[in-house]
């Protein structure tokens, strides 16, 4: 959707520190069936990842994993310093440093757009009220909607509603965000402010984790781009190499189909 | 080509009314009640009956009732022109009964305690049904007003004199069984809908065997359990009061019910919530008390009062122990030689107390429900 020809977004990836997200053989079954296989990726801070994939390859369960809204079991995942495990402390410290974007958006109905933004600042943060309503006035302004911080999410598009989301999520301060299918709930008019939101919010450096059928945003913004199927990851690479010159059958075939889409 | 013809531009049409389908109350009646000859017959016959009922009931209520009788010599009241007059009502009954009906055995001049207790809770009925005064305060509010009543109802200090839980009876009954019972149960239905969710198996199991053992026996069972086979069990000495008990039993009761449609509550919020308050960093009960619990209980708002109301009728339950609420101290009333037969009365008068409480909150659940739901207006 996005046009290639844009200016693309100047990496802030630095290889040099602690990646901000590492996975070490990573595995996770539901039930009987294995949905992650031996999923290794290290991402840098400050780097943007974009994960693509056919439905069902494991890329929103990975993503989820991140954060523990799935749980793995085998191998490591290792947030920003913290090893993901049953300590519920480190799960914490966790979540407060990484925000998520939902493909629903999940904004919370019965709060109003900028008690939605406060909410975890004030509860978690321990911010005070006025502190948390200006952040949260300043990040409204940034993904451009501050004039509906009264509204009910009920109210907005869904181009806002997930605009909304996203500035919910950055009130947290996080280091890293992730991003589960963002506009693919959304109306093709729609689709364009949140990925202009998305690139603005790549140009400020930010560690970024998207899983998105995009691939106009993945050519301007991600340092590499993840391909995965059947739960297992087919080929990483720069964008350049992914979309140019594929080398599996699997991802020529992906993206002959999608692309024939556009 | 494109670029050679210029694109046609496109205005969008001005919006116009809705067509006018039924004007005024003669189309909605045309529409509603006699748009066919079956229907135009079922009308006037439903219609007929309607009016001759009502007729009656006014010829009896009020055209032909008698609303007093003399005092005999014997201090008895004579209701003998009561039970000649066979086509009216003898609202005697109730003019005459209706301190006993209202405060059961309660000393007869310190009847204005219960009475002020009744009034205290009515008020404080009001003052929660008020979102202003949804903070704290409404707490030490309540505490205090519980303290009063309490005092009121059973005196021993400042000057009042004492009065034994056996003598109180009426109104005041009914409220502190319906009162103390849904203030306790609702919390407690909270927390057991809550564990009935719990990832940890103990906590889950014994929440769904105190939903499925209370749900399976009739109150009134339970009651007698409360009052009959309970005291057995209990160390010698160690007596606990015919009323808490009846009023815990009331409250385990109401608790297995209220869990069960919270829980429906609960079932009907979006993964996607949960999920959203967890990425935030939310604890279990920041999630809980911010996003789950004010989302849910707004969904269930119609069958929580559905089930409150039901329980403040159910109550009357406990005159199968032998506690005088409204609905006993009215059957007792009618046991005096001298009012024997007069139940239709009686129970007119009775039911008017109850209706008008359970029609209260009827009318304040649907405002709460619309006030509540604002946010799912466009």
């Amino acid at each position: 959707m996005t046009d290639s020809a844009e200016l693309p977004v100047a990496s802030a990836a630095r290889a040099d520190g602690p990646p901000a997200i590492l996975l070490e053989k990573v595995n996770k079954w539901y039930g009987q069936l294995h949905v992650l296989k031996d999923v290794s990726l290290s991402v840098a801070m400050g780097e943007r990842v974009v994960v693509c994939g056919p439905s069902g390859s494991g890329k929103s369960t990975m993503i989820r994993c991140i954060n523990r809204l799935e749980q793995h079991q085998e191998g490591r995942i290792v947030v920003d310093g913290i090893e993901l495990s049953d300590d519920l402390r480190a799960l914490d410290a966790i979540r407060r440093e990484v925000g998520m974007v939902f493909q629903s958006f999940n904004l919370f109905p019965h709060l109003t757009v900028l008690d939605n933004c406060t909410l975890a600042p004030i509860w978690v943060r321990k911010m005070p009220k006025k502190e948390a309503e200006d952040l949260a006035m300043e990040y409204l302004r940034r993904v451009k909607i501050p004039e509906q911080a009264r509204k009910y999410p009920g109210q907005l598009s869904g181009g806002q509603q997930q605009r909304v989301a996203i500035a919910r999520a950055l009130c947290m301060k996080p280091k890293i965000m992730l991003f589960d299918e963002p506009t693919s709930a959304l109306d093709p008019e729609m689709i364009k402010e949140v990925l202009d939101v998305m690139v603005e919010l790549a140009a400020t450096g930010m560690t970024m984790m998207v899983v998105t059928h995009e691939m106009g945003f993945a050519r301007q913004v991600a340092d590499r781009v993840v391909f995965m199927d059947q739960g297992e990851i087919v080929e990483v690479g720069t964008p350049g190499e992914i979309f140019g010159s594929p080398r599996t059958d699997r991802l020529r075939l992906f993206l002959s189909q999608i692309l024939r889409g556009h | 080509m494109s670029d050679i013809t210029a694109p046609v531009r496109f205005t969008p049409a001005a919006p116009r009314t809705p067509p006018l389908l039924a004007a005024g109350p003669i189309g909605w009646l045309r529409a509603n009640l006699f748009s066919s000859w079956l229907s135009t017959a079922v009308t006037l016959l439903l219609g007929y009956l309607l009016v001759r009922w009502a007729i009656g009931f006014v010829d009896w209520a009020f055209v032909k009732a008698i609303w007093s009788v003399e005092t005999g010599a014997d201090g008895r009241p004579q209701t003998q022109p009561c039970r000649l007059n066979r086509e009216g009502a003898c609202w005697a009954v109730v003019t005459e009964n209706h301190r006993f009906i209202l405060f059961g055995l309660y000393p007869y001049e310190e009847q204005w305690r219960p009475l002020l207790a009744c009034v205290l809770f009515v008020g404080l009925y009001v003052v929660s049904a008020m979102r202003r005064f949804w903070r704290k305060e409404l707490a030490i509010i309540w505490l205090i007003t519980l303290t009063v009543i309490g005092i009121l109802m059973w005196g021993g200090v400042f000057g009042l004199t004492y009065v034994d839980q056996e003598r109180w009876g009426g109104l005041p009954i009914t409220l502190i069984l319906s009162t103390f019972g849904l203030a306790f149960a609702f919390p407690l239905a909270i927390l057991v809908a809550l564990g009935r969710r719990s990832s940890l198996p103990a906590i889950r199991i014994i929440c769904v065997l105190y939903v499925e053992l209370i749900r399976g026996v009739p109150l009134i069972s339970l009651l007698f359990m409360a009052s009959v086979v309970f005291p057995l069990f209990l160390p010698e000495g160690l007596n606990i009061d015919k009323l808490l008990r009846a009023q815990v039993a009331v409250i385990l009761f109401a608790a297995a019910y209220l869990a069960e449609v919270v829980r429906g509550g609960l079932q009907a919020l979006p993964r996607g919530q949960y999920e959203a308050a967890d990425a935030l960093g939310l604890s279990y009960w920041q999630k809980t008390g911010l996003i789950v619990l004010p989302q849910a209980l707004r969904i269930v708002i119609p069958p929580l009062v559905n089930t409150f109301i039901g329980f403040f009728k159910d109550t009357s339950l406990v005159l199968i122990i032998g506690i005088y609420d409204l609905t006993n101290a009215a059957k007792t009333a009618i046991v005096e030689p001298a009012w024997v037969g007069f139940g239709p009365e009686v129970y007119l008068f009775v039911g008017t107390i109850y209706l008008v409480f359970c029609f209260a909150m009827s009318k304040y659940s649907h405002g709460l429900e619309a006030e509540l739901n604002r946010h799912r207006r466009r």
